[in-house]
């Protein structure tokens, strides 16, 4: 990746930290955890690959992208925000009585929100349906869909697996969260999806590992995706869990707690001092 | 009197309706053949996406077609597409009010000898507790083609309700015009009024003829639209027959019966008797033997209305 456009990527996506942070400490609840985890590949998806105009969000062309571990939210809004799509400001109104900026995105009311999701599963075959659809209709745009490890474990997502596969949706391209935690516990301790890579092998996906908090890796991966032809491709990404926030990172406990002041502070803090530190 | 099963109009009324809307998409869970999708499968297979036993993921892919501005309907059994399926349809279709219709058959009891697994008597209950969806129960061939081609222009999650079980052609092809959200009144009366919806609106005008031999003038409405229902038409006869019996092939908690109850209870209550599937499984034979052991025909509705005016 040009060192220029990846410095841009970091500083954005620390950017998109601190709007994730602002957002579930202003809510009093919320999903820090996920949201930190898929931070940079949200920044670089929206910054540095698809096709969208904040000016017009409903453009029918456009790039598509599902968030389908909808409680990430955060992380799509803080992106969405900074790329334009309304204003920073309007983070901290996450999960207020009134804000369009619901617990889980809802596609009709935030701007850039491809589809509503949060019922985890379920964003996959929404994405499939895109996907197919612009098939169909002879269309060149791109169909991504985000989903975490532990959501991997509803059988719909592998009824999707085997559908996007059977019509060979080379337009597709979904996003498994590795970050090994769910609510409960461990994945592998909690119910083991692994070996993840194996599985969508077998369901005839082609299957891309990487470093999530890696953008020279995130965009060679989402690069060799655009050139499978006849089958979706599947990037799986070992992330860390509240990547980004010192004592965030890879503990179950920050899955779904908003930090308190002194917290909030401290989150804060750090994600500036690196901000500072890439902007020098 | 010529019959039809309202799934075959349905399949019948897909190949009309690709002749005009070349946006169309029908998807199936491997059911194409018993559905009759498989008659718009074999005219426009290029528009036709098998989704396999897949129902979950076939509602979810057919919300990201509609999100794209296609018009797509989503096939399989009633027990698959409202039960299996509800919270799909409630959070991918229902919730961003997509734009998906859902098509499906072997709706009630009348599914006949694969007894009360496939069976769904749930469906209409399930369905209208879904904000903004809307539910249709077409009575015979005429309304269930002219409802498919009228609701493919209306935008929204529509959830279409069709029978296994060829049923009498009793409107007028020729004259027939539906109208959402519209009550047909198809006899008049003023002793009281029998409300019915899908396959039993041919069982109430048969029951509603039998009755006037006997002086008993039943007034019959259909309600082909059970979400939103026709208020009007059901508060009017309210008022003017002063009872009310409603038949449905359907259980009696949370269907048609249900949906009259709520309105006439806010605005202008009168006793009402329901007929339908009392809380129970059914169970296999064959159909018309089990519309009959489950009161779903026109004796009983007949019986009943005696009954109710203690004649």
């Amino acid at each position: 990746m040009d060192a220029t456009l990846k410095k841009q990527l970091e500083i954005t996506a620390t950017k998109v930290r601190m709007g994730v942070i602002e957002g579930v400490y202003n809510a009093k609840s919320g999903h820090p955890g996920g949201s930190l985890s898929v931070a940079d590949v949200l920044t670089y998806l929206y910054f540095a690959k698809m096709n969208v105009d904040p000016k017009n969000p409903q453009m029918p062309e456009r790039d598509r992208l599902v968030l389908s571990k909808g409680h990430t939210a955060p992380a799509l809004y803080s992106v969405l925000a900074n790329r334009g799509f309304f204003p920073v400001d309007d983070l901290k109104t996450l999960r207020h009585i009134g804000s369009k900026l619901q617990g889980h995105p809802v596609m009709n009311k935030v701007p850039g929100v491809d589809m509503s999701t949060g019922s985890l599963g379920q964003g996959i075959s929404a994405a499939c349906g895109m996907a197919l659809s612009g098939k169909l209709s002879n269309e060149f745009y791109k169909v991504y869909a985000v989903l975490g490890d532990g959501e991997i474990e509803e059988g719909q997502v592998w009824e999707a697996a085997m559908f996007a596969a059977h019509y060979q949706l080379d337009n597709l391209v979904a996003v498994v969260d590795n970050n090994g935690l769910q609510i409960d516990g461990r994945i592998s301790d909690v119910m083991s999806p692994y070996p993840i890579d194996e599985k969508f092998k077998a369901f005839g996906w082609h299957v891309i590992s990487i470093d999530a908090h890696d953008f020279d890796a995130i965009e060679k991966a989402f690069n060799e995706a655009e050139k499978i032809s006849g089958k979706p491709t599947v990037i799986i990404q070992r992330s860390i869990k509240g990547k980004g926030v010192s004592f965030m990172e890879d503990q179950v406990s920050w899955h779904g707690t908003a930090p308190n002041e002194e917290q909030y502070n401290q989150a804060m803090t750090e994600l500036k001092a690196h901000l500072a530190e890439l902007e020098k | 009197m010529e019959k039809k099963a309202t799934r075959e109009s349905y399949g019948e009324a897909l190949v009309m309706l690709a002749e005009k809307r070349n946006d169309l998409v029908v998807l199936d869970a491997d059911l194409a053949a018993a559905t009759k999708t498989g008659i718009f499968k074999k005219a426009y297979p290029d528009r036709f996406f098998d989704c396999g036993i897949a129902e979950a993921n076939m509602m979810g892919v057919a919300a990201g077609v509609a999100s794209t501005g296609k018009l797509v309907f989503a096939s399989t059994f009633a027990m698959f597409a409202a039960g299996r399926a509800y919270e799909i349809i409630r959070n991918s279709i229902g919730y961003p009010h997509l734009n998906v219709k859902i098509g499906a058959t072997h709706a009630g009891i009348s599914v006949g000898e694969d007894g009360a697994t496939h069976q769904c008597n749930e469906d209409i209950a399930l369905m209208r507790t879904i904000p903004g969806m809307t539910v249709i129960n077409p009575a015979d061939d005429v309304e269930a083609k002219a409802a498919v081609l009228a609701m493919a222009d209306y935008v929204g999650p529509t959830y279409m309700r069709f029978g296994r079980l060829a049923a009498p052609i009793f409107n007028d092809k020729d004259t027939y015009k539906f109208e959402l959200g519209k009550g047909v009144q198809l006899r008049d009366g003023d002793d009281i009024t029998i409300v019915a919806t899908g396959l039993m609106v041919a069982q109430a005008l048969e029951a509603a003829d039998a009755l006037k031999g006997q002086s008993i003038n039943a007034r019959v409405i259909n309600i082909h639209t059970i979400k939103p229902i026709d208020k009007d038409i059901i508060i009017k006869a309210a008022k003017e027959t002063g009872k009310i019996v409603t038949v449905e092939e359907h259980s009696i908690i949370g269907g048609l019966g249900s949906a009259v109850c709520d309105v006439l209870c806010e605005n202008y209550p009168v006793p009402v008797t329901k007929i339908g599937v009392m809380d129970t499984f059914g169970h296999s034979g064959p159909a018309a033997a089990l519309l009959e052991e489950f009161g779903l025909c026109a004796d009983n509705i007949a019986n009943t209305v005696k009954k109710v005016l203690g004649k």
